[in-house]
């Protein structure tokens, strides 16, 4: 059975005067022990509800969840408030985007610290200061017990999410969410951060749970992908395949927006058209219709389902790319799917 | 402009680096503000005015030549004729209506003061954050049972703070009667739904940032978070308050003295009821109101200077 499986989950803000925003709208996927999955998509598209959703740390008044989050065999959603909280931090941990505002300002890093390992494991005094400067020192901070009396300001950006990422693997969670954890930072620390996401995730067999809008974190660390739109899964796909043949046209649009090493200079990104804002309800239809330059007369009216395709791969289209009624997506004949093509190469170096 | 010369250069970058280590050095936000502070004009002339109270509150005994109760020229001095000595060797400031001595009044008058100001600044900021604590966490992070408190607790301070300070004052005083005491809880009380709102207000915006989403993504209980995160990121303007209402103390405290609500014991000079008893003389002797007022004008500057130096220190929108 996998780690953590979400089913039809959904959340649903009340807006008072206003129709009920949907902001995650049935979205299932599952994470195995040791796995790394990418949740990717554009700002607005429910990346980030969906991974509070699962922490149970949306505010309940005007949100209704819905659905399912089986951790382990227990239905998170379910679960009271104290029961929670004894499993965030220690279970399943959470790293935030901005490493500055997630720190307390006025509370030296030891002590931030060492309130998870006094919380979960019980720790005290010495012990847990001593266990703090072990964790410190394992995320790659220098001098770390001259770091524990120090405050977030004090610390560079790549140090404070190496601090943050401590705090979040103190308790040897089994799954950790990283929420846009590179995205405050400059691209040489993102790598760092990465690199030790990666390393940390290898030797404990943590799952991992990447949240992103940026293709090229996902290409270099995740096994298994989901691309959201307007709160719904729109395509499922192991990494490779994903970035050599994306099938729907969202995800070509993704890719398709990224800068290319081998690309001629001067020459533009394609852009996708539109904003979010132009989101359809997907009860009207494709909620992508209206930015997709593959659109059809069925794009309309009728909802899309999530269609199983050959490799456990899934797409949400009912005019897909690249896939002509179930025969293998064709090679290379959009520029698009090309451009895609390259991007494991720029990124993924050291893959087998 | 002259070049600098090589080794001038170098001995300016060593002083820029020794700067630069002593700021790596562990500063907490309290030391930064300090640090700030006494670079800005505004605040040292405010902590001198304030230091120097203090000193002559504390020395005033010393300082004082005679006692300030005894009436040791009442031969020389007669209401009926408006004949009061004036300035002289053995009484600076002359000598009062009552005969005694001017000075050793005015320098007693300031213990008072600052003991009406302090004790009635402590008691609203006590009880006030007190309440703003319970009534910001509850609201920030305590669900609805958390709202109802909060409801509660804030309509309360609402009545509070419906009245005029003053005519709130005066009638806590007049409830419970003349007395030191009565002034400084009759001061204090008028400052606690201040405190409260504030300290409410600073909390429930610091609830919804970042470090407390963090901290319950790890699992911290709720007051936990409220305690050791939530509070101590709020108390920068409370504290600024704080110094502010040490002015409004000391100003409402004389001017109960001067409604006579104040302490009725003439033993102990106090500067609000020494301006009330120079009313008499106005006319004669305006310098008898003039003294104790300057004194009250100054210190109730001089905290006000101190306070709003602090606040500029702690407000991260005015940093540079």
């Amino acid at each position: 059975m996998a780690l953590l499986e979400v089913c039809d989950l959904s959340v649903v803000f009340n807006r008072r005067g206003q129709r009920p925003m949907r902001a995650v709208d049935g979205v299932s996927f599952t994470v195995d022990a040791g796995e790394v999955i990418g949740l990717v998509g554009e700002s607005g598209c429910g990346k980030s509800v969906t991974s509070l959703a699962i922490m149970g740390l949306l505010p309940k008044r005007g949100v209704q969840v819905g659905g399912k989050a089986v951790f382990d065999g227990t239905d998170l959603l379910q679960l009271d408030n104290r029961t929670m909280r004894d499993v965030r931090g220690r279970d399943i941990a959470m790293i935030f985007q901005d490493p500055l505002s997630s720190l307390n300002p006025v509370v030296p890093i030891g002590v931030q610290v060492t309130e998870v390992l006094t919380r979960h494991r019980g720790m005290k005094g010495e012990t847990a200061a001593k266990h703090a400067a072990e964790l410190l020192d394992r995320v790659g901070i220098p001098d770390p017990r001259r770091r524990l009396k120090e405050y977030p300001h004090q610390l560079s950006g790549g140090m404070r999410q190496r601090a943050l990422i401590a705090m979040a693997v103190a308790c040897q969670p089994r799954l950790l969410i990283a929420d846009e954890p590179t995205t405050a930072l400059d691209v040489t620390i993102q790598a760092q951060i990465l690199e030790l996401l990666k390393d940390l995730v290898r030797d404990s067999g943590t799952a991992l749970i990447m949240i992103t809008h940026d293709l090229g974190v996902v290409a270099g660390m995740c096994d298994m992908i989901n691309v959201l739109y307007a709160g719904r899964v729109v395509e499922t796909a192991r990494r490779r395949p994903l970035f050599a043949a994306p099938h729907h046209p969202y995800t070509v649009g993704l890719l398709g927006s990224i800068p290319r090493l081998d690309a001629d200079r001067g020459q533009p990104l394609t852009p996708i058209r539109g904003s979010v804002r132009d989101v359809l309800p997907w009860s009207d239809g494709c909620a992508f219709a209206p930015r997709c330059d593959h659109r059809t007369d069925a794009c309309v009216g009728q909802p899309p389902d999530l269609v199983p395709t050959h490799d456990g791969r899934h797409h949400r289209c009912v005019n897909p790319v690249g896939l002509t009624n179930a025969e293998p997506p064709a090679e290379a004949e959009d520029p698009a799917v090309t451009s895609g093509a390259a991007m494991p190469k720029q990124r993924g170096k050291e893959e087998a | 402009m002259k070049l600098v010369t090589p080794g001038r250069k170098a001995e300016k970058i060593d002083r820029l680096a020794e700067l630069a280590a002593a700021d790596e050095a562990g500063r907490s936000l309290w030391q930064e503000t300090f640090a700030r502070l006494r670079r800005n004009p505004t605040a040292i002339v405010g902590a001198v005015i304030v230091g120097l109270f203090l000193l002559l509150s504390i020395i005033a005994p010393l300082l004082a030549p005679y006692s300030p109760t005894a009436q040791t020229w009442r031969e020389e001095t007669s209401v009926a004729q408006g004949i009061f000595p004036g300035p002289r060797a053995e009484n600076w400031l002359g000598v009062d209506a009552l005969g005694r001595d001017f000075f050793s009044r005015l320098v007693i008058g300031a213990r008072q003061t600052l003991l009406v100001g302090v004790v009635a600044t402590l008691l609203g900021f006590t009880v006030g954050a007190l309440l703003g604590a319970i009534s910001g966490a509850a609201a920030g992070l305590g669900g609805r049972v958390g709202r109802w408190v909060d409801n509660t607790l804030m309509r309360l301070t609402d009545m509070l703070l419906a009245l005029p300070s003053l005519l709130l004052a005066v009638s806590v005083a007049a409830l419970l009667g003349r007395s030191l005491l009565t002034v400084m809880i009759a001061v204090g009380v008028v400052q606690i739904p201040i405190f409260a709102r504030l300290l409410r207000g600073s909390m429930i915006a610091q609830s919804n940032s970042d470090y407390v989403l963090a901290a319950q993504a790890i699992g911290v209980p709720r007051w936990r978070i409220a305690v050791s995160h939530v509070v101590p990121n709020s108390l920068g303007p409370v504290i600024v308050q704080a110094t502010l209402t040490l002015a409004t103390a000391i100003i409402e405290a004389a001017a109960l003295s001067f409604l006579g609500l104040g302490n009725p014991d003439p033993s102990t000079p106090e500067w609000g009821v020494m301006l009330a008893d120079a009313q008499a003389y106005l006319d004669v002797r305006p310098e008898w109101a003039f003294y104790p007022a300057a004194g009250i004008v100054i210190t109730a500057l001089g905290f006000t200077l101190l306070g709003e130096a602090l606040r500029e220190a702690l407000d991260p929108k005015l940093r540079k």
